[in-house]
């Protein structure tokens, strides 16, 4: 099919380069070179105004956030007069924690399976790689509803730290499991004919020499998790709910920072502190961002770098 | 000794791969787990109120058992056809640029703000719509602002990391030759992009626009804060209308019995549309081969 248009294009191009008038020729080539400069331009202008749309977000809300930025904004204890967001960000942190050490484990087994122990064709691969896709394309809202009916109701747990983070989990599961998967097919086949050809069992191979090989590029994936864990409201509503207090067990309810930030928004009563918080909110995930970038640029360097460590 | 030895090395590796296909199972039982929830707490509610009530009836008033969806589906539609209207030939440009006119320092600067933006959490994205763009059409071509136009503005710019990534892969995936061929043909740089590769890429560039149908369909928190949310037919770009995810997040909270199981077929319609967007998304996948 590809081939058809390229056959198409070129066709167009002899018609235009064929046998003309001097006249017409100049025109066509004037005409040529009209059109070259409006796709120019066009690709050029796309860029600069995909650009100018980040660059006037971050600093709209950095120039109306900072002046808010206060010490109370940050004190431990969340009342009606401060607003603190120190709360909130610690249940995000709890609420990264703990949705990690659920999904991570079982993303990264999952990923060992499918790369060290089964053809890379099989069926149950192909249909475990589809679920995982699907698990991507779901909106949060989907989750957060699903998180409300199995976590909250079902399993009777209530709004909860422990809910909203298991329904985390599962929506983290699929970026964990897909990165560690290629951080494993990137370790090249020579170090598993080494460890084998030593003695080492496939358990041995996997733990001791391409879990360490592979290190770089699970640590992109829970970069990349702990992005959206920062970012995620929809899933976190019914499923966390808002309790703008530090939970006192998992049974608690509890607010993210998005959550938070979501909430101070829409009930519009403190649009400086919502302001403020946008301000924090969006210096932690470019931070985190940050992070993400220069491991990825670690990651590009070489995987023998991260091998070197094992 | 040593057959002791080996035995519990076999029953080691046998452990561990039951636990490495368990954990490979989590995926599958996920989705099937969502399924399994979406549907029976869908269906019951679905069979009382009639599908064909529940898709095409266009009332929503709870209080008084009337619960259509038809324009919030339609509402939902808009928005995202707005957000592709906007979305897409921005991204695809500057995907374009990426790909083909960028020089290598200015590309790196641009793919490190399209990560950025795709790292903004959707609620700052709604709270900056709802500061800026809201009262901005309110004051400039009149109503309350919170808007179809307003939305789809907001998830134009959301969509468009997933836009310019997705076509920047399959732009980079043709053939270098192609390039080449239509070059030594005596194409100008230009030409080449626009006439060769760009028809090349096509399959992809779709794949990159089902994605982002997808995710601003699926998109809540932000459109939530800016559009309004009334449920009835907009009259104009500038009027509000009420998206499906909005329907679920604005009234899951307080909904008991039928109202509740409505809101969950509510997700249903959504979770097929995304199934839909899915396959399809695959579909354009394996055809351009990326």
């Amino acid at each position: 099919m590809s081939g058809g248009d390229v056959q198409s294009g070129a066709g167009a191009l002899r018609s235009s380069a064929g046998p003309m008038q001097e006249d017409a020729a100049h025109r066509a080539a004037l005409r040529a070179r009209g059109a070259a400069f409006v796709q120019r331009s066009l690709v050029r202008l796309a860029a600069v105004l995909t650009l100018a749309i980040l660059l006037s977000i971050i600093a709209y809300i950095a120039v109306m956030g900072l002046p808010h930025i206060s010490g109370d904004l940050f004190s431990f204890s969340y009342n009606s007069m401060n607003l603190s967001l120190m709360p909130a960000l610690i249940n995000t942190l709890l609420m990264t924690v703990l949705s990690l050490a659920i999904a991570l484990p079982l993303g990264l087994g999952a990923a060992i399976f499918l790369v060290e122990y089964t053809g890379r064709s099989n069926r149950f691969v192909q249909i475990v790689r589809l679920m995982a896709e699907t698990l991507t394309g779901i909106p949060s809202i989907v989750y957060g509803l699903f998180g409300l009916l199995f976590f909250v109701t079902a399993l009777g747990w209530h709004l909860s730290l422990l809910s909203g983070a298991l329904t985390l989990a599962i929506m983290i599961l699929p970026v964990i499991l897909r990165t560690a998967e290629e951080a494993l097919k990137a370790v090249p086949d020579a170090y598993r004919e080494g460890s084998f050809s030593l003695g080492a069992g496939r358990l041995r191979t996997v733990l001791k020499v391409l879990l360490p090989a592979a290190i770089p590029g699970i640590l992109a994936g829970v970069i990349l998790s702990i992005g959206r864990i920062f970012g995620e409201s929809a899933a976190l509503i019914f499923t966390a709910g808002t309790v703008a207090e530090l939970p006192e067990s998992l049974f608690d309810s509890t607010r993210t920072l998005s959550v938070h930030m979501y909430v101070l928004a829409s009930e519009g009563l403190h649009i400086d502190k919502a302001y403020a918080t946008a301000v924090v909110l969006l210096v932690i995930v470019f931070a985190i961002n940050m992070l993400s970038a220069f491991v990825a640029s670690r990651l590009t360097k070489g995987g023998g770098e991260g091998a070197g460590h094992a | 000794m040593l057959k002791q030895v080996i035995s519990r090395t076999v029953l080691q590796e046998k452990v561990a791969q039951a636990v490495f296909i368990v954990a490979a199972c989590c995926c599958i039982l996920s989705v099937a787990l969502i399924c399994f929830f979406l549907l029976m707490g869908g269906i019951p509610g679905l069979a009382e109120i009639g599908v064909g009530e529940f898709l095409f009836g266009t009332a929503w008033q709870p209080s008084r058992g009337e619960y259509g969806i038809a324009y919030m589906v339609l509402g939902s539609l808009y928005v995202t056809a707005g957000a592709l209207i906007i979305g897409v030939p921005l991204g695809l440009f500057c995907a374009l640029y990426l790909s083909r006119f960028a020089t290598a320092r200015l590309g790196r600067f641009l793919q490190r703000g399209v990560e950025l933006l795709a790292g903004i959490p959707s609620v700052v994205f709604g709270f900056f719509g709802l500061v800026v763009i809201v009262p901005f059409i309110r004051s400039s071509l009149g109503g309350t602002g919170f808007s179809v136009l307003a939305a789809s503005l907001i998830l134009g710019i959301m969509i468009l990391p997933t836009i310019i990534t997705v076509s920047r892969t399959a732009l980079d995936s043709v053939p270098q030759q192609y390039y080449e061929g239509a070059l030594a043909l005596g194409a100008r740089h230009e030409r080449c992009v626009f006439r060769v590769l760009l028809p090349a890429a096509a399959s992809g560039i779709t794949a990159a626009v089902i994605l982002g149908f997808g995710r601003a369909i699926g998109e809540t928190m932000a459109v939530v804060m800016i559009v309004g949310n009334q449920v009835h037919l907009p009259a104009s770009l500038v009027d509000g209308v009420r998206t499906l995810t909005g329907n679920i997040v604005l009234e899951m909270g307080y909904a008991t019995d039928l109202h509740r199981e409505a809101l969950i077929a509510t997700a249903l319609v959504l979770f097929v549309f995304i199934l839909l967007v899915n396959l399809l998304f695959n579909l354009m996948k394996r055809r351009a081969g990326i």
